[in-house]
């Protein structure tokens, strides 16, 4: 296998990856090419590429994560970048300030690419308008988290050749949801017909607006999907306060059997982890590989962060300036 | 084998859901009306009753009750209150969850159902608590308790204080189509009072509770129906200023029904009198003019239900000083009579009293029965409506007798009643 990668492509026009909603369809399928040919880089024996060689990785999480930064972290090192990992506990005085002090101390260190996940929405832009390096944002409070949408898409598209014309039923805990959020519009920019299920208390204001079908119950939103997605409910979101319990939670917003056979014959299932078991995810659906494409995502995950990264270290190659 | 089969004659038929009021025959068989009309076709072997001219209505369904089941069976037992709700004609009551151990579980519904099947005379239904414990902080299970039979949620006597709580109460409440009840109050505006607020109450030395305290909750919860889409039944209001507010919401499309106490349509403040602990109920007896508003509001379907509100209290619960007496009154039994006042005194047609009583609460939880039609359960009820009675709380059969009404002259009785085609209770003559 070639330890170059593969062969070059066109310069990416962006140089932040901060939200799907930046991205135009022709970037967003453009990330997806790249993630594709980066797969066969991550099922080899041999996985490093020199793609990144001399460019430097900084992952700042102010939130705790184990597979995003493990997947940023292989990523970088697979392509041979240097990789820096900084997990910051968040103080809960002067959020701001210190993500601003943090900031500044980072540009003098020179990084050329900038993973950040923060608690709060909004963060990565902010960053990204204080360093000069490029910004990935990997979970930005309930407002997006953009690579975790474009994993799904490859997974999708592995799975059933396109992401146009399926029918895709997102569940779960919509409101504080980041992973739906960027799902939502990058799924319908690809042409999927996305569907929220989710008791009231878990939906956005005016979620209707957000050019999705609703519903409220899963016999009626899983009628004929070809993919349902879950997402995770927190659990102290689970005590009365947006929902009774958890075991009323499981019984009517649970993925089990019972509710899966509404959807169409040949339905996948997706979930972004961690998966609550019992909660809001059946175990024998979550490991029927028949079914399951849980742990396609992770795989896919590594791809598509190696591709956004190697597009972000493009940008501005050749004398190419894009539209940021 | 066939059915056992009753056929009832000579009768004044009311039923309100077909606005008929007049003479005419009612077949049923087995538990179900099979046949209604001017005379229907006798069957060999049927019981026959003579109605004696005597008014046949269908049921009293009460929105309303209280025991003191599970825990203080001392007041109430479903037993008690189901042999005083067939004595006052009411064949189907909706328990409130404000227990002792408070009805906010699936399995504690499933109790008071079954204990309801087996124990009582009347039909019961449970209400499910709308926050865990009516502490007002957590949504209940509304899916679970509405599958174990739960017909609507409520905090009864304890509002929900954070706005955002109901809210969301009312938002999750959309996902199962559930019914949200909520008796208005303004916990904070009502604390420590004791009777309407105004001349009677200053006088007598009493704290008040404005009515702004229920027009206030009102407002909020009507607002917060429109904003989630939910259903709402505002419980027991008692305010003119209230039914204005039903009306506006009305007309803007929200789904919102109501219902008033018998006792709100039939007393008023004055009713307390030198310190009657007996008067002392929740909400508030209001004014004369309330009382006036609100009988309009029944004729004009403004109110959809009347209820009894029957809140048993011990006599050691209420012969105490008025400000340490218990809110509350005994009311399975004298609803019927109560409420009948209204129409022998002129200001109701009797098919739209009885109406309130019987079709309107049916329609608001969307129950078969409260009509006499062939198909529906023969829930049936018997009644003289002049005959004249002064009554005698100690008589009750209620085990705690705490009336407002004792020693008043009323007219109508309960003849006979019939749940589900059985005999559950015939009068001494």
């Amino acid at each position: 296998m070639n330890p170059q990668g593969p062969s070059p492509r066109a310069p990416f026009p962006k140089r932040h990856l901060l939200q799907i909603s930046d991205l135009n369809r022709l970037e967003a399928l453009e990330l997806i090419a790249r993630a594709e040919t980066f797969l066969p880089f991550t099922q080899a024996r041999e996985k490093k590429l020199s793609t990144l060689k001399g460019r430097t990785l900084v992952n700042l999480f102010f939130e705790n994560s184990t597979r995003t930064q493990a997947s940023f972290e292989l990523a970088g090192k697979r392509m041979s970048a240097d990789t820096v990992n900084m997990s910051v506990k968040t103080s809960s005085v002067a959020k701001g300030e210190t993500l601003l002090d943090t900031a500044a101390s980072l540009n003098a260190m020179g990084p050329d690419l900038l993973v950040v996940r923060h608690g709060a929405s909004g963060a990565a832009q902010l960053l990204a308008r204080k360093v000069g390096c490029s910004v990935i944002n990997a979970g930005d409070g309930t407002h997006e988290h953009p690579t975790q949408a474009l994993l799904d898409a490859l997974t999708l598209k592995r799975s059933f050749g396109q992401v146009e014309g399926l029918i895709i039923a997102i569940c779960g805990d919509i409101l504080h949801s980041r992973v739906a959020r960027s799902n939502v519009i990058l799924l319908s920019m690809l042409g999927a017909r996305v569907r929220l299920i989710a008791p009231p208390t878990l939906m956005p204001a005016q979620v209707e607006r957000w050019g999705c079908e609703i519903y409220h119950s899963m016999r009626q939103g899983l009628e004929g999907v070809d993919v349902v997605m879950m997402l995770r409910l927190q659990l102290e979101r689970m005590d009365g306060v947006f929902v009774p319990s958890a075991r009323e939670y499981f019984r009517f917003y649970g993925l089990d059997a019972r509710k899966l056979a509404f959807a169409s014959k040949h339905v996948k299932v997706m979930h972004p982890g961690p998966m609550n078991r019992g909660v809001e995810i059946d175990s024998d659906i979550a490991d029927d590989p028949r079914v399951s494409l849980i742990v396609d995502q992770v795989e896919s995950g590594v791809a598509v962060r190696m591709a956004v990264l190697e597009a972000l270290a493009s940008h501005g190659a050749n004398g190419v300036q894009g539209d940021d | 084998m066939t059915e056992p089969r009753i056929h009832f004659f000579n009768a004044r038929l009311v039923d309100p859901a077909s606005q008929f009021d007049g003479s005419g025959e009612v077949m049923v068989a087995g538990d179900k009306i099979v046949a209604v009309g001017p005379h229907v076709r006798p069957e060999p072997g049927a019981t026959r009753v003579d109605c004696g001219g005597h008014a046949l209505m269908p049921g009293l369904i009460d929105l309303h009750v209280s025991t003191g089941e599970p825990g203080e069976e001392h007041r109430e037992t479903l037993k008690t209150a189901g042999k005083a709700a067939v004595a006052g004609g009411v064949t189907t009551m909706v328990l409130q969850p404000d227990t002792q151990t408070v009805i906010d579980d699936a399995a504690l519904v499933d109790f008071i159902v079954r204990r309801g099947r087996d124990h009582s005379l009347a039909r019961v239904l449970a209400a499910g608590a709308l926050t865990l414990g009516l502490k007002g902080e957590r949504i209940a299970e509304f899916g679970l308790m509405a599958e174990a039979g739960a017909v609507m949620f409520t905090n009864s006597d304890h509002p929900v204080v954070s706005s955002r709580t109901m809210q969301r109460c009312m938002a999750y409440a959309t996902a199962f189509d559930v019914l949200i009840t909520s008796r208005p109050e303004d916990a904070f505006l009502a604390d420590g009072g004791m009777m309407n607020q105004g001349e009677f109450a200053s006088r007598l030395g009493l704290a008040g509770i404005a009515d702004v305290a229920e027009t206030i909750a009102a407002d909020r919860d009507i607002q917060l129906a429109q904003l989630t889409g939910s259903r709402l039944l505002l419980d027991m209001i008692s305010c003119e200023a209230t039914l204005g507010r039903i009306a506006m919401a009305r007309d803007q499309g929200v789904k919102i029904k109501a219902s008033v106490s018998v006792h709100h349509l039939t007393l008023n403040e004055s009713d307390v009198g030198d310190y009657r602990t007996f008067a002392k109920l929740a909400p508030p007896l209001r004014s004369e003019q309330d009382r006036l508003a609100l009988v309009e509001g029944v004729k004009s379907g403004l109110i959809d239900a009347i209820v009894s509100g029957h809140d048993p209290r011990p006599a050691e619960q209420k012969r105490l000083p008025f400000d340490e007496a218990a809110f509350g009154a005994s009311a399975l039994e004298t609803l019927l009579p109560a409420a009948l006042i209204l129409y022998h005194e002129g200001l109701i047609e009797l098919v739209e009293l009885i109406g309130a009583l019987t079709f309107g609460p049916a329609q608001i939880l969307g129950l078969p029965q409260g009509r006499i039609a062939a198909g529906t359960p023969a829930d049936l009820i018997l009644v003289d409506l002049g005959f004249p009675i002064r009554f005698d709380a100690s008589a009750m059969l209620s085990k705690s007798k705490n009336s407002p009404y004792d020693g008043r002259t009323m007219q109508g009785k309960v003849k006979a009643t019939w749940v589900g085609g059985k005999k559950v209770y015939s009068a001494a003559d």
